[in-house]
């Protein structure tokens, strides 16, 4: 029977299936940061257990740590007490029990999901956990790569395994080639408002199609990273030679083993007759930029399209509409283009690779912000990310524009470090979500691609890319 | 120890995709403990200002408005949603906030995937019910605070004296939290199965295990 990738992953990492349907899979990389494993330690020193397999481990800290560190910066140097407990919480827990951290002194410390694959830690046909929901980006590595919570940290910490069910397949072909000014971040809005944020629940999206043979490894990566956000703890993309290219240039497996891999990584696709239980067909020539406007990321429309209204709406969603107005300040006549921004967040795990920062470099190069914005940053996913943006000099095209060049970190996607809106402040963000106080106590977010924040930034609103 | 019925005060939120980022806000998660997440339950609607991890609910100035601030729903132990309850961040967090308040069931037509698991490590049963089903209880539940009865053996959520809906979750779920199973204990009975697996895995991907740090 011809198999999904997502079947051959789960086969393959089969280790047990128990008679009522739940399997015990084998996990080949676990990543940890500082947020959701301290009571998974807490649970291994109670249980008295050790790590199974130490090596199969890499830890960073992310989400708690200030973007503005400079040189000279420790984690006792961090000022909020309570994130520092955390952070150092990492450092010991580490120590304590032998896992590799690139701590907060690490010139290669980094968003966790940016650092991974940069630094050769994902491999295609992985399967890959972490405390944290935005693990499907590895997806697009052709792994089985997912978010899980702090009880299956600490499960996986001392079993190296995950007792979970089988999910549906569902695919997502994206054909066509992109408008100017469109980017991946786009089109998995786009699909996120088609489907909504219940649409992939229970399922493992594979994203298929000419678009997606075309995009680069960072275009993949932000699509996979969103699959979560359309209910899909899993998103994944078949093995192709843009796959393996980016693995040899960042892996330091040796060559041998490098080819011997290789032969196997290039059977990671679904075959041609798989099964799924739902498919989805998007042109994606057709798709304009996509804007949030709302406080769930399926409130999402053209840059250009009216907000929707009480009158166009069913019934059933009227409650949910009036209470996304009623936060994000919304008239009943107002469109996208007629709200003014206060700040612009240029980074996190969805939009703070290369790529991204290339492309937000290109829409402000030789431009200032507007005058209304009162603060605009850009936070590179990576340390690795940050020393090849300034080899390219985009930092300095930032900085002349009136950005602020930060150190990496989770930032203001999330209010868990200084970087944070102040109530009713609207935010041109590219990250992930735009729900009530995610980006601090009352922030108002539209989720946006790199290019679009940054013409958010130099005019001030939303404008057309084209 | 069994836990096999939960009985109790029914609150009700009549919105759909709650994520946990309302359950519990980030602010929370600097926590590293397990317990003592309850008083920050719903911050942003709970309360009327900002709260900090060494406050408690005494400190905070309320919105009266809000369901759980109001008698008898300060000591509700069933929750009843819309669609796709406790969707986007993995947070376990939401979970331990829900059980710290008092929550001992979550009743809504679908949930987030990782929320869902994470419910059962907790003893927090999650229960699917019809999207009519819902609306049935919504009509009951609004109208005066009721109690509803679920006998987790049964599979049943009894709504009134004689009238029930019955429900569908995986046994080895559930025997999870009738027995208070730790996983951990559970699947470390495989210990040989895992170890022939991860030899055989070595032997035939060996790059997985050849990486230097």
């Amino acid at each position: 029977m011809p198999d999904t990738l997502y079947d051959k992953l789960w086969d393959e990492h089969l280790v047990q299936n128990d008679d009522r349907n739940e399997s015990l899979i084998y996990i080949d990389r676990h990543y940890l940061h500082e947020v959701t494993s301290p009571q998974a330690f807490e649970g291994l020193r109670h249980k008295q257990l050790k790590p199974w397999r130490l090596d199969a481990n890499v830890a960073t800290p992310d989400h708690n740590v200030p973007t503005d560190r400079g040189n000279q910066f420790e984690a006792e140097s961090i000022k909020d007490e309570v994130s520092k407990i955390q952070v150092v919480e990492l450092d010991k827990n580490c120590k304590n029990f032998g896992i590799h951290q690139f701590d907060i002194t690490s010139n290669k410390q980094g968003i966790v999901h940016v650092m991974g694959p940069e630094l050769g830690y994902t491999l295609p046909g992985m399967t890959i956990v972490c405390g944290d929901s935005h693990t499907s980006t590895h997806g697009a590595f052709g792994c089985l790569a997912m978010g899980i919570g702090t009880s299956e940290v600490e499960h996986v910490l001392a079993t190296q395994c995950l007792k979970i069910t089988k999910l549906k397949n569902m695919q997502v072909n994206f054909s066509g080639q992109l408008q100017t000014g469109v980017t991946s971040k786009d089109i998995v809005l786009h699909l996120i408002k088609l489907i909504g944020t219940a649409g992939g629940t229970g399922h493992a999206i594979e994203f298929s199609g000419s678009y997606t043979a075309s995009a680069s490894m960072e275009s993949r990566m932000t699509i996979c990273n969103m699959a979560i956000e359309a209910g899909a703890k899993v998103g994944l993309i078949g093995v192709d030679s843009t796959t393996i290219d980016y693995v040899k240039k960042h892996s330091n497996l040796s060559n041998s083993m490098f080819d011997e891999a290789s032969k196997y990584w290039k059977t990671l696709h679904s075959d041609t007759d798989a099964i799924f239980d739902k498919t989805i067909n998007i042109d994606v020539s057709k798709i304009k930029p996509q804007v949030t406007w709302g406080t769930s990321p399926e409130m999402t429309i053209d840059f250009d399209a009216e907000i929707p209204s009480q009158d166009s709406i069913a019934e059933e969603n009227l409650e949910n509409l009036l209470l996304a107005k009623a936060y994000m300040g919304l008239d009943e006549s107002q469109t996208l283009q007629d709200l003014s921004f206060d700040k612009i967040f240029i980074g996190s795990c969805t939009n703070s690779r290369i790529e991204d920062l290339r492309d937000a470099a290109n829409a402000v190069k030789g431009k200032k912000i507007s005058k209304d914005i009162t603060e605009a940053i850009v936070v590179p996913g990576s340390g690795m990310v940050k020393a090849q943006a300034e080899q390219e000099g985009l930092d300095k095209i930032f900085i002349d524009a009136g950005f602020l060049w930060r150190d990496p970190g989770c930032s203001m996607c999330l209010g868990m470090n200084p970087d944070q809106l102040k109530p009713y402040e609207r935010c041109a963000s590219t990250s992930n979500r735009n729900f009530e106080g995610r980006q601090g106590n009352l922030g108002r977010t539209h989720l946006m691609s790199p290019v679009m924040a940054a013409l958010t930034a130099i005019n001030g609103k939303i404008t057309d890319p084209s | 120890m069994t836990n096999s019925i939960i009985s109790g005060i029914v609150a009700t939120f009549d919105r759909d995709n709650i994520d946990t980022d309302q359950i519990i806000p980030t602010e929370y998660l600097k926590s590293i403990k397990k317990f003592g997440f309850g008083d920050f339950l719903f911050d942003g609607w709970r309360y009327l200002d900002e709260g900090r991890l060494d406050m408690t609910s005494e400190d905070r100035s309320k919105n009266y408005d809000f369901i759980l601030n109001k008698e008898p729903f300060a000591n509700a132990q069933i929750l009843l949603t819309r669609d796709n309850f406790g969707c986007g961040s993995s947070r376990e967090h939401a979970v331990w906030a829900l059980r710290d308040f008092g929550f001992k069931a979550v009743i809504a037509s679908s949930f987030g995937d990782i929320f869902y698991n994470n419910c059962f490590k907790n003893s927090v049963l999650p229960i699917k019910l019809t999207k009519e089903e819902i609306s049935h209880l919504f009509k009951i539940a609004d109208s005066s605070p009721v109690r509803f009865k679920i006998d987790l053996v049964k599979k049943v959520v009894n709504y009134d004296h004689d009238s029930s809906f019955s429900f569908d979750v995986k046994e080895s779920l559930l025997d999870r939290i009738i027995h208070n199973l730790d996983d951990v204990d559970i699947t470390l009975k495989n210990k040989n199965q895992i170890e022939a697996y991860e030899l055989s895995r070595r032997r035939h991907r060996p790059w997985l295990f050849d990486y230097s740090n």
